[in-house]
């Protein structure tokens, strides 16, 4: 099915558009993260710049057609670079009353909703709240442009001499939405129609089910007379290369396999399922073939503790989980900090305390992650920016690892984990090789476990080596022999020695740099998966005129070297954050500086609007 | 590559580290570390291919006083991290050294996956019924009623029979020893050194601090004789001073004890089958406690099944040699991609 570009094409006009946001939502059993997952990539394939943003309910499966049981998958597509996924939504596709109430108001004035009409009957309704039905009430809905599509009975109808039970036919009705879509916006629908060839290769009458719904919804649109203009979004202007999207969890996965692969190393993982990191333990455990071990574990400690153990014994040696998770491993790494043993701990952060929010992101394990483990115990903290950057942030964990014999923590988050961009394929011989070295007995000396090199890292001995046998353990050691040591004097200074060993990292990760002026009135620091929503902000806000510039953080202990004297360049500092303000705090107490804040714990991310209003805000008030 | 070296012949002094060993004089925990260092030149394996992994208590500073690699980690988790050492390098002989309330209060977790999944570890747990290092709390073994600092009134606990815990979760070796019964727990740690899978024993163990002579009826010289059953493969369960004490299943399949001669003869008796599938017979043989019944001592069970780390390995073998060995580029050029 190839897109009908012609203007005038069956009497409908076609729009030219820059960038566009789409939603998808319905009942969490509706497939609407399929239906955006599909859009993306036709999206992606066809060259726009994309990011994506799924959204899904905290059950697996909550009561059908309940407010609580909405899932949604946000989606913009633009013909230039975006940073994320949009503030407004141009299309919002409702597949039920209760997708309906709680996605609407996010639906911009004059934008098109698209309603699954059969799905607004009286038990929808009333299990949605309303006391009639919204697409009767003609001023309720005035400000957009509603079309009321029966797509049940029209799936039902399209694949009915199939001979489907009812329930398979209505479950193809997602498809048929997506066909709509895909005709509202000219999409080529190739890509998706490859991707159900083969995810039901073993099914052929699903097949041709889910292919005859999505050509119903697709010629639905040309013939429908209640839609008039359809749109057209041309290719981004990226920069030259092959191209596919990622989400954050993917990026993770194939970087840490990337560290391994140029470090000649195996790569262990240890992992406890925990959402919204359990991805990360899914991609590896594909890629078996790539000498990747992994291990579920009957607990988030066993996982870390196992790590622990294949880091001893000399596999680079990755965990990963979320909040509660993290928690849980707290004593593991301090176990690895003592030891000095490298390995990696991502932590996919979400809404917190305890299980809180467990779908929805937020930034606010910033705090357990730099201080969170008893004693004086400093770890290394990198923070991706967003999906696609998860690829190289998981080298750069690894690499100071192994090159600092030091556990390293990366903060990942909901948002930039399940959320996608287009990543550019890199030329593997380009990237930064990763040096391991392991100690081996050399002459009549006693081997010393605890010696150090230049970057105050110790030596890393696979067992199995003759001639170094040692012990490690979560007892204080003297340094160079590694015997257990409990002296107050020797506490004291191999407290300060492995506290000045992370602070030396920062002469080996890069500068600070900023987008903006190099000085001015208001810098805006940033971390983790907010990059997109402030780059945008700062960015729009410099072309409005104002003296802004922006920071984004990805090295977070150490900070990189020069940004005390950076942070002193500008008269103002705003850090906005989704938590109520960890890295202020930080910032403030390490470089004294008057920092404000801007922040929401909702589970959501920034919109564009929200920090451009406070920038706008601070720069006006001076 | 291991073949054609000679091993060097080595001695229990080559396994003792350069640390001062410091347990409580006469601790229990010295006559383990012996039968270890006399047990591990035995085996053939290099020296620097034993690994040793403990949690937190008194037994857990065991690897600091071998010469071997090891680690010394934190409460309860030595399986975790011992399956980390044994997954990421399958060649290394991997122990761990644990106690009563190291793997079975906070470690119980651990403890039971570890077993169920037969990885190839040697787990050996000191049971002194109590928690030494803490100076003297009841322990998940101790027996109910005892009086500590922390049950002044006595416990009121039920305890745990590590034995049944671990034929519980299926291990494919279990088996019990005592400290100070030199012999047979050597053969016993020969024996769990050998085999291949997770094999767990459990030895008594002396704190004679603050638990002293707990096990006086399993160690004592005239007492044990009639209060332990040495088990051997394929004999008669026999037991006594004067080898004249059988066991014998009842109408009601239950174990009793009853004395040879006077109509009862030897194939009247419950013969011990090791390598028995069925674990209903170690799980009888464990469920005999001191002072109702005489206490089984030597090997419980032991059954040949696939390791867990053979199988995690076999997976990647047939995956290399299902996909090929992998290349990033075709990863990342897999589904759908785009040239700009």
């Amino acid at each position: 099915m190839a897109t009908t570009d012609v203007p005038g094409a069956n009497g409908k006009l076609s729009e030219q558009l820059d960038a566009v946001v789409i939603r998808f939502c319905g009942d969490s059993g509706d497939g609407m993260q399929l239906a955006g997952t599909q859009f993306t990539n036709v999206s992606a394939v066809f060259g726009n710049d994309v990011s994506t943003l799924p959204d899904f309910p905290a059950e697996i499966r909550a009561p059908a057609g309940t407010l609580g049981g909405v899932s949604g998958f946000q989606i913009c597509f633009s013909s230039s670079d975006i940073f994320t996924p949009g503030d407004e939504v141009d299309t919002l596709v409702a597949m039920n009353p209760a997708a309906l109430k709680t996605n609407v108001a996010d639906l911009k004035r004059g934008g098109t909703l698209i309603v699954n009409e059969d799905a607004f009957e009286k038990s929808n309704l009333s299990k949605a709240g309303y006391e009639s039905n919204p697409l009767d009430d003609e001023e309720s809905l005035a400000a957009y442009q509603v079309q009321k599509v029966p797509m049940t009975s029209l799936t039902r109808d399209a694949v009915a001499e199939l001979g489907l039970s009812p329930r398979e036919a209505e479950r193809c009705k997602n498809f048929f939405a997506m066909g709509l879509v895909y005709w509202l916006y000219q999409r080529d629908a190739t890509p998706t129609e490859e991707w159900v060839k083969t995810k039901f290769a073993k099914k052929p009458e699903l097949v041709d089910a889910n292919l005859k719904a999505l050509h119903a919804g697709y010629n639905y649109g040309i013939t429908t007379e209640a839609i008039t203009v359809h749109y057209r979004v041309d290719p981004a202007d990226l920069p030259p290369g092959n191209y596919r999207k990622v989400t954050g969890n993917e990026a993770l996965a194939f970087g840490f396999v990337t560290a391994a692969k140029l470090a000649g190393k195996q790569l262990f993982y240890g992992g406890y399922p925990i959402t919204p990191a359990s991805d990360i333990l899914h991609e590896l455990s594909k890629l078996k073939n790539f000498d990747v071990v992994t291990f579920q574990a009957e607990d988030e400690i066993a996982a870390i503790t196992s790590v622990v153990g294949a880091s001893y014994a000399g596999d680079l040696a990755i965990t990963a989980s979320s909040g509660p998770g993290i928690a849980l491993k707290g004593e593991g790494m301090g176990l690895a900090a003592i030891m000095e043993l490298p390995l990696v701990v991502v932590d996919v952060q979400r809404g917190g305390p305890s299980t809180g929010l467990p779908t929805k992101t937020e930034q606010s394990d910033l705090y357990m992650c730099m201080f969170g483990r008893n004693g004086d115990c400093p770890m290394p903290l990198v923070a991706p920016a967003s999906p696609a950057d998860c690829f190289e942030m998981a080298q750069e964990a690894l690499r100071i690892a192994v090159e600092f014999m030091t556990p390293v923590l990366l903060l990942s988050d909901g948002y930039i984990a399940n959320g996608a961009e287009p990543w550019k394929i890199p030329d593997i011989s380009s990237l930064k090789p990763i040096k391991v070295s392991h100690e081996n007995k050399q002459g009549d000396e006693p081997f010393m476990p605890y010696l150090r090199d230049e970057k105050k890292a110790r030596p890393w001995v696979v067992p199995g080596t003759p001639g170094c046998e040692h012990r490690v353990g979560g007892l204080e050691k003297s340094d160079v022999t590694g015997n257990v040591n409990y002296s107050p004097e020797n506490h004291q200074f191999m407290t300060t020695l492995r506290a000045e060993k992370i602070a030396g990292i920062a002469d080996f990760i890069p500068e600070q740099t900023v987008e903006g002026p190099e000085s001015g009135d208001l810098l805006v620091i940033s971390w983790g998966g907010t990059y997109g929503a402030v780059r945008t902000a700062v960015k729009q806000s410099v072309q409005e005129g104002l003296s802004v510039a922006h920071a984004h953080i990805r090295y977070l202990n150490p900070f990189p070297k020069n940004l005390g004297d950076l942070i002193k360049q500008y008269k103002k500092v705003l850090i906005p954050e989704l938590n109520t303000g960890q890295l202020r705090m930080i910032i403030r107490g390490t470089y004294l500086a008057d920092a404000v804040g801007l922040n929401k714990v909702q589970g959501k991310p920034f919109l564009i609007s929200e920090v451009k209003e406070k920038i706008r805000e601070m720069i006006d008030e001076k | 590559m291991s073949v054609d070296v000679p091993l060097p012949v080595l001695s229990p002094k080559d396994f003792a580290s350069d640390q001062e060993i410091r347990w409580c004089p006469r601790c229990g925990d010295y006559s383990i570390l012996a039968q270890m260092k006399k047990v591990l030149p035995t085996l053939g394996i290099p020296k620097e291919k034993f690994v040793f992994v403990s949690g937190i208590g008194c037994s857990s500073r065991f690897p600091y006083y071998m010469d071997t690699y090891g680690m010394h980690s934190i409460h309860g988790r030595a399986p975790a991290v011992a399956t980390g050492v044994k997954l990421a390098n399958p060649e290394l002989q991997v122990w761990v050294i644990t106690g009563d309330g190291d793997s079975l209060s906070i470690g119980g977790n651990h403890f039971m996956h570890v077993l169920r999944r037969n990885v190839d570890l040697k787990v050996i747990l000191f049971n002194n019924q109590i928690y030494g290092l803490t100076k003297g709390q009841y322990s998940p073994t101790s027996p109910m009623g005892t009086k500590t600092k922390s049950t002044p009134f006595g416990s009121v606990d039920r305890p745990l029979n590590p034995l049944s815990v671990a034929i519980g979760a299926r291990a494919t070796f279990a088996a019990r020893s005592v400290d100070v019964d030199i012999k047979h727990l050597c053969s016993v740690l020969e024996r769990a050194a050998k085999h291949k899978g997770s094999a767990f024993v459990e030895v008594y163990q002396d704190c004679n601090v603050f638990n002293s002579g707990a096990f006086e009826f399993a160690s004592k010289k005239g007492k044990k004789e009639e209060n332990v059953i040495y088990l051997e493969h394929g004999k008669p369960l026999i037991f006594g001073k004067e080898r004249d004490k059988g066991i014998r299943l009842n109408s009601h399949d239950q174990p009793e004890v009853v004395e040879l001669g006077k109509g009862v003869t030897e194939d009247d008796l419950l013969f011990h089958d090791e390598k028995s599938e069925d674990m209903n017979l170690a799980f009888l043989l464990a469920s005999m406690r001191h002072p109702e019944m005489p206490e089984p001592m030597g090997v419980f069970r032991c059954v040949e099944h696939p390791t867990y780390n053979e199988a995690v390995y076999d997976q990647v073998a047939s995956a290399t040699e299902r996909n090929g060995e992998g290349d990033l580029e075709e990863l990342f050029n897999t589904g759908d991609t785009w040239t700009v």
